[in-house]
């Protein structure tokens, strides 16, 4: 394999009933700055029926250019024919780089792509970085977020990598940036294509398990009550977290025991932990220590747990939390 | 499918990383006294192979590679229920990432006959989610991963739901082929000490190396895999952080702004 042939940052743009994710946006952002310290160019591939619209959206975020297949083969996520595309494309192409944001397509889509292409795939990226060498730095969580682990794919090309959404950063919008648009033109094998869609079913947002939260916001004595537990409930659904608690709440019934951190509850290690009105027991630090941020709010000064919070604010939490959540309410209206 | 499935399950043997700790003073992983268990999503697809028996009835093979104290985990499958082992062992093995793991996998299956081929999603020590897929790729069969639920719903027609992010998708694939088991399908059951008697008496436990799989050698261990790690650390000791003894709306200021930092809001 000659590595000089393959060029360019190559970035697989997800859509869901043709709305561009946000993660594949975040990565033209991040994809941005990978192609300009390489000097070379940052390429959309989009998958899809009837998208071909959007494809300046693309340019404007950040891409070069863009490299669209366009067939109602793609109308649904499939894994067989998005495979199918994106490995004629990379033959094609040959990137150098090829991105894929980690959510339930893309984990199941780049290792079927990797295996075909024959070539080594980093999943659930954290950080992307380019060497002197000019290779790509791909940092990840490893065991159960204890390690982190820098993973180089020096032999082989393209070099790819899934990345967790959420984790890089959109560039502004540029409306005023020109690109290439391309259509690109796939020869189906459809006797490949064994699985059958029947049908998509949305669910009502199901509660995430505690111990798979990525941001926990987790009550105790100093909530007090079933009442000022729906301020933690308030702050969990603007910024996607799950609702936990301490032993303390739990015996008084507000939580259920499935919601218990720490003693005969469970083990967490969310992103962020917001330790609200807990003073931190013994029992309850070993069930949360390992969290990689803690966010401590609690009258007394002297409480243990801010012993082991990254970050400890002395006060009420019961007067800090409607607080919070005005502020961060404002936050989301700007967002929508 | 005939009158008799025949289910592969992979399963591996992992660290209960729930059980790990970082040395407080050096920040490095305390990795002695960690029990060894099987991978919870692989357990979760042994627990589906076992339902499917007992609706259908079916032979079930479970395959792990390992070094040879990954006998464990075959042992725990006997206890389940299951009526075959493999042990893929062989220093060739050593050192692979999922690519060479899939490639192992892939040439020790096409030694065995099978209509199922269930993985668990992916491993509490990598969390990477590319066997199954890359497995399937190999092997040139249809993949559905991320499933919370199947059945088999005609002959030769297998129907689950894939979890995604906003519900799922409901799919059907002809078999042969690869499924990916969620933790949450289900409950897996206890195990029956006098299975693990059994299995050890008659030596259902069978030992493969390099030589006994279908496979090019170059593609296997750490030769065989794309990846390296290049460097690995831990984010090191923890020490209290700041305090601040402030008015509600200046907390509010330092929260709002340490959760856009981490990019929460």
């Amino acid at each position: 394999m000659n590595l000089n042939e393959y060029k360019g940052v190559y970035v697989f743009i997800e859509q869901k009933s043709r709305e561009i994710q946000n993660v594949s946006l975040e990565l033209l952002g991040r994809g941005r700055g990978l192609a300009d310290t390489l000097g070379e160019e940052l390429v959309a591939i989009f998958l899809g029926n009837e998208i071909k619209d959007q494809c300046q959206d693309l340019i404007s975020h950040g891409a070069d250019r863009v490299i669209y297949v366009d067939s109602p083969k793609l109308d649904k996520y499939l894994t067989e024919p998005y495979a199918q595309a994106l490995a004629a494309i990379s033959k094609f192409e040959k990137p150098n780089v090829i991105l894929i944001g980690a959510t339930s397509t893309g984990r199941d889509l780049a290792p079927r792509v990797s295996a075909r292409l024959s070539t080594g795939l980093t999943a659930d990226c954290t950080s992307l970085e380019i060497s002197e060498e000019k290779e790509l730095l791909m940092t990840r969580p490893a065991f159960g977020g204890n390690l982190m682990a820098t993973i180089v794919c020096p032999d082989h090309r393209p070099q790819m990598s899934s990345v967790r959404p959420g984790v890089m950063q959109k560039l502004a919008v540029d409306n005023t940036r020109t690109g290439e648009i391309i259509e690109f033109g796939v020869n189906f094998d459809e006797s490949k294509f064994k699985v059958r869609l029947i049908e998509e079913i949305k669910e009502a947002k199901q509660l995430i398990k505690i111990e798979d939260a990525h941001v926990l916001v987790s009550g105790g004595r100093g909530v007090g009550t079933a009442e000022n537990f729906k301020n933690l409930e308030i702050l969990a659904d603007n910024i996607g977290a799950t609702v936990s608690s301490s032993r303390a709440i739990v015996d008084l019934g507000i939580m259920g025991h499935d919601r218990q951190v720490g003693q005969t509850g469970k083990t967490v290690r969310p992103d962020i932990y917001f330790a609200l009105g807990i003073s931190g027991a013994i029992q309850h630090i070993a069930g949360m220590e390992e969290s990689k941020y803690i966010i401590a709010i609690n009258k007394d000064k002297g409480a243990n747990i801010f012993n082991n919070a990254d970050l400890g604010i002395v006060g009420d939490v019961n007067k800090i939390l409607p607080l919070l959540n005005r502020e961060i309410g404002k936050f989301s209206e700007k967002k929508a | 499918m005939g009158d008799f499935m025949n289910i592969v399950v992979c399963i591996k043997q992992v660290p209960d990383t729930t059980e790990i700790r970082l040395d407080p003073i050096k920040g490095t992983l305390i990795r002695d006294g960690v029990p060894s268990i099987i991978n919870p999503d692989d357990k979760a697809g042994l627990e589906e192979a076992l339902k499917l028996k007992e609706l259908h009835g079916a032979h079930i093979t479970a395959i792990t590679m390992g070094p040879p104290q990954a006998e464990q985990v075959l042992k725990e499958a006997f206890a389940m229920g299951v009526d075959k082992g493999i042990l893929l062992t062989d220093r060739k093995f050593a050192g692979a990432d999922s690519l060479a793991t899939s490639n192992a996998l892939a040439g020790a299956l096409k030694k065995l006959d099978f209509d199922i081929v269930i993985t668990g999603r992916q491993a509490i020590d990598g969390d990477t989610a590319q066997v199954g897929p890359q497995l399937a790729e190999h092997l040139g069969l249809p993949q559905m991963s991320y499933v919370k639920e199947m059945d088999i719903v005609g002959e030769n027609l297998v129907r689950v739901k894939r979890a995604v992010e906003d519900g799922y998708q409901l799919l059907e694939s002809e078999t042969p082929c690869v499924l990916t088991i969620l933790s949450e399908a289900n409950n897996p059951r206890y195990m029956s000490v006098s299975k693990i008697i059994e299995a050890v008496r008659e030596k259902k436990i069978e030992v493969w190396d390099t030589s006994m799989i279908d496979i090019d050698l170059e593609v296997l261990g750490l030769a065989g895999s794309p990846t390296k790690v290049k460097k690995s650390f831990t984010k090191g000791a923890k020490t209290a952080g700041k305090i601040h003894e402030v008015t509600p709306q200046e907390a509010v200021t330092i929260i709002v702004d340490k959760l856009k930092e981490n990019f929460i809001i």
